[in-house]
C-alpha cells in the first residue's frame, strides 16, 4: 500500500486545480422567534413521532415513568436523581452488547432545538454510546430552560468535540423506505418521550 | 469501461412499459418534492440559508487543501487513523487490508454512496467478505441484487408487494405480506442480529469538520449508530468535498439537508463522531476518485457542493418518469448526470441528454448548484470530444445547415409539409422519437411566405 503517496497526490491535484480564493459568508447565522419554545418543541415533536410532557420535578418524572412503561423490566437510567428506576445496573457492563435486552433506556438530553424537536446528548450522558439507540424505548430528559429556538444557536451552546460522540436526536427511529409508508421502530428506539422540567 | 448494456433512453424506455407504475413512481417522488416544499416555506430565510450554503462551499472547494489538511491533523490528534485513496480500487483495496488485519470476513454497512460509486460490495464479495447492507431500503435492493435508484430512497421503484415477495424468499415471511409495519419490524429482527455479531461496521460521511476532525453522519433508522457502536473497528469512507470548515457551519447544513431530502425538519439521528470508544478502533478513508480533476473543470467543479439530499432526482420530471436504475450510475438523476461523465465520459455521454434543461433542479438545490447549465455544457463538451452518437449528432447537423441557407430552409420546408399531408405516416415510425406519445400537426395548404407574397407582398 502507497498511501503516503496517494496523499500527496491528491493534496497536489486539489492544489493545482482549486479556484481562487473564496471568503467565508459572513452571514450563516439566522434568528428564529417563536411566541413559546416548549409549544413549538412540543408539536413538531409530536409530528415526527414522538411525544412531549412538561413537568415540574424529577419526582414527577419517577411518577410517569411508572405510569407509561410499569410493564417494562429491564430499565437502565443514566439521569442523576432517577436512579431508583433502574432495574439494569450499567456500572458493570464493558461490552455494549450487554445491553441487547434493554427495554427502557432513561438519559438526560443537555438542550432541546425548538423547529426541528432534536436534543443534543453527548456520550457523557449516554453512559454507552450505543445505549440510546440499542434500546427497546427511550426516555429524554430536559430541562425547558434549555430550549433554543434553532439549530446556529443549538450549536452556540454545545461543544460537539468536547467527547468523542455527541448526536441531535429527534424523534423515535423510522423509515418510509416501503412505498413510502412510515414506520416508527426501524433500528433504532421504537418510541421516545421527552420530560421538559421546568 | 465498457458501454452500459442500455443507454437511457433505451432503459427508460422499457421502464415505461408498465404505464400505471411509471404514474406511480411519477407521482410518489412528485409528492416527496411537495413535501419538500412545504418544510422549506416554514423557515422565512431559507433563500439566505441556501446562499450561506453555497458561499460556504464555494469557500470549501478554494481552500479544500488546508481544510482537508487540517481535518487529517485533528482527527490523527482524536486516535481515528486517515488514509487517502486516490480511486476506488485503492479504496476498496484500504477496506479490505483493514478486514484482513483483523481477520474479519463479514461486516455491516450503512448508506454510503461512495462505496456504490466504488463498487465495494463487488469486490469484497469477491474476495470473500460478506457484506450486509443495513438501511432499510438498501438491504431489499441488496437482497433483490439490484443497485439502488435513488440516493435518499433506495427501493423507490419497488412496490410493497414487491418488497413482501423479497422478504418471504429471503426472511421467511408470511406468502403474499405486504403490510410496511410487519416487514419493517422484519426486517429489524433480521438486521438486529447482524448488528450484534459484526465486528466491524462501514458509515459513510455527510460532513466533516476541518476544525475539529469529526465527521456527522445522518441517517432516520439509526443503523449506522447500531452498527458503529457495537462494532471493534468503525470505518467511515468520504469523498473529499464532504468536508466544512467549522462545527457552527453545521448549522446551515442541518437546516437544509432533511427538509430538501423528505420535507423533515431534521433526520433522527445526527450523530457526531470524534473518538472511538475505549478499545475501538476507528478509521477514515478520504477519497479522490476523480474529485481533484472535477475541481479543475471550472464549469463543472460546483458540482462538488452536493450534500447529497436528492431534491434535485425528486423534481425532475425525466427522472421520475425514467427510474433510478436508467441512468446506469451510483448516483441517478440531474446530479449524477453532472458527476458521472467526469468519471467516464464514454460510458455517461447518454445522461446529460437525460433532462428537458427545464431548471427545477437548480431551483430546489438547497447548496445553488447550476444543475442544468451543467447538464448543458457537458453535452457541448461531449459532442466536442467526439462521445456524441451518430444519428443525434447526423441530425443536427443537417439542421445546422439548413437553418444556415434560406433556399435550403424553404426547400426542406415545402417537401416536410407536402410530405405531411400526403403521408402523415411517414414521420409518425420508430425512427422519430419524437412522435412516440405524439401526433405530428396538421399541415397547412402553403406556408406563411406564399401566404404574404400572395396576399400583401404585391397587393
Amino acid at each position: 500500500m502507497n498511501t503516503m503517496s496517494s496523499r500527496d497526490k491528491i493534496l497536489g491535484a486539489i492544489r493545482q486545480n482549486k479556484p481562487a480564493a473564496m471568503p467565508l459568508p459572513d452571514q450563516f447565522t439566522f434568528r428564529t422567534e417563536y411566541p413559546d419554545l416548549v409549544a413549538q418543541f412540543g408539536q413538531v415533536l409530536q409530528s415526527i413521532g414522538g411525544r412531549a410532557e412538561v413537568v415540574p420535578d424529577l419526582e414527577a418524572v419517577k411518577i410517569k415513568v411508572q405510569e407509561h412503561f410499569g410493564d417494562l423490566s429491564t430499565i437502565a437510567v443514566t439521569v442523576p436523581g432517577l436512579e431508583s428506576l433502574a432495574t439494569f445496573s450499567l456500572a458493570p457492563v464493558t461490552d455494549p452488547h450487554d445491553l441487547e435486552h434493554i427495554e427502557l433506556a432513561i438519559i438526560p438530553g443537555q438542550l432541546g432545538v425548538a423547529e426541528n424537536a432534536a436534543i443534543w446528548i453527548s456520550e457523557k450522558e449516554m453512559g454507552h454510546r450505543v445505549l440510546p439507540f440499542i434500546t427497546q424505548h427511550l426516555a429524554l430528559v430536559i430541562r425547558a430552560e434549555t430550549l433554543v429556538a434553532n439549530m446556529h444557536e443549538a450549536y452556540q451552546r454545545i461543544a460537539p468535540a468536547a467527547t468523542g460522540f455527541g448526536t441531535f436526536l429527534a424523534g423515535p427511529s423510522k423509515t418510509a423506505d416501503i412505498e413510502q409508508s412510515l414506520v416508527v421502530g426501524a433500528h433504532g428506539a421504537r418510541s421516545l418521550i421527552v420530560y421538559l422540567i421546568g | 469501461m465498457s458501454h452500459p448494456a442500455l443507454d437511457h433512453a433505451a432503459a427508460s424506455e422499457v421502464f415505461n412499459r408498465d404505464e400505471p407504475r411509471v404514474n406511480w413512481h411519477d407521482e410518489t417522488l412528485w409528492w416527496v418534492r411537495q413535501k419538500r416544499d412545504r418544510a422549506s416555506v416554514q423557515l422565512p430565510e431559507w433563500e439566505d440559508l441556501r446562499e450561506a450554503a453555497s458561499r460556504i462551499k464555494f469557500h470549501v472547494l478554494s481552500h479544500m487543501d488546508e481544510l482537508l489538511e487540517s481535518f487529517e491533523r485533528k482527527a490523527q490528534e482524536n486516535g481515528v487513523t486517515v488514509h487517502w485513496a486516490a480511486d476506488a480500487a485503492e479504496h476498496n483495496a484500504i477496506i479490505l487490508s483493514i478486514l484482513r488485519k483483523h481477520s474479519v470476513d463479514k461486516m455491516v454497512k450503512s448508506k454510503s454512496m461512495l462505496t456504490e460509486e466504488c463498487h465495494l460490495n463487488d469486490f469484497l464479495s469477491a474476495n470473500g467478505v460478506e457484506v450486509i447492507d443495513t438501511d432499510l431500503g438498501e438491504r431489499i435492493v441488496q437482497l433483490r441484487k439490484e443497485p439502488p435508484s435513488h440516493i435518499v430512497l433506495p427501493a423507490i421503484h419497488l412496490k410493497k408487494s414487491d418488497v413482501g415477495e423479497t422478504f418471504h424468499e429471503h426472511l421467511g415471511t408470511e406468502k403474499g405480506a405486504t403490510d410496511p409495519q410487519y416487514l419493517t419490524e422484519a426486517a429489524r429482527q433480521h438486521l438486529r442480529e447482524k448488528f450484534l455479531t459484526r465486528r466491524v461496521a462501514l458509515t459513510g460521511v455527510n460532513f466533516a469538520i476541518a476544525e475539529t476532525g469529526g465527521f456527522v453522519v445522518c441517517t432516520n433508522e439509526g443503523n449506522a449508530d447500531m452498527g458503529a457502536h457495537l462494532a471493534d473497528v468503525h470505518i467511515a469512507c468520504m469523498g473529499f468535498e464532504k468536508i466544512i470548515p467549522k462545527a457552527e457551519h453545521l448549522g446551515v447544513y442541518l437546516r437544509l439537508l432533511a427538509r430538501s431530502a423528505t420535507g423533515q425538519p431534521i433526520t433522527t439521528y445526527s450523530s457526531h463522531f470524534h473518538k472511538p470508544r475505549p478499545g475501538q478502533e476507528m478509521h477514515i478513508v478520504i477519497v479522490d476518485n476523480g474529485r481533484s480533476t472535477q475541481l479543475g473543470r471550472e464549469d463543472f467543479r460546483n458540482s462538488l457542493k452536493c450534500i447529497r439530499c436528492g431534491a434535485c432526482m425528486n423534481t425532475c420530471p425525466v427522472y421520475r418518469r425514467s427510474g433510478g436504475h436508467s441512468y446506469h450510475n451510483a448516483v441517478a438523476g440531474p446530479i449524477g448526470s453532472i458527476l458521472a461523465p467526469n468519471l467516464d465520459m464514454r460510458k455517461n455521454a447518454d445522461l446529460p441528454f437525460a433532462s428537458t434543461l427545464c431548471g427545477s433542479c437548480s431551483n430546489v438545490c438547497p447548496v445553488k448548484i447550476d444543475i442544468h447549465d451543467q447538464l448543458y455544457k457537458w453535452r457541448q463538451v461531449l459532442a466536442k470530444e467526439g462521445y456524441v452518437g451518430g444519428m443525434k449528432k447526423a441530425s443536427l447537423s443537417v439542421a445546422a445547415k439548413v437553418l444556415a441557407s434560406p433556399t435550403l430552409f424553404r426547400l426542406s420546408f415545402n417537401t416536410a409539409r407536402t410530405a405531411l399531408r400526403i403521408a402523415p405516416w411517414a414521420g409518425n415510425n420508430p425512427l422519430n422519437p419524437w412522435s412516440k406519445h405524439r401526433e405530428l400537426p396538421e399541415a397547412p395548404k402553403e406556408s406563411f411566405r406564399q401566404w404574404w407574397e400572395k396576399n400583401r407582398a404585391n397587393p
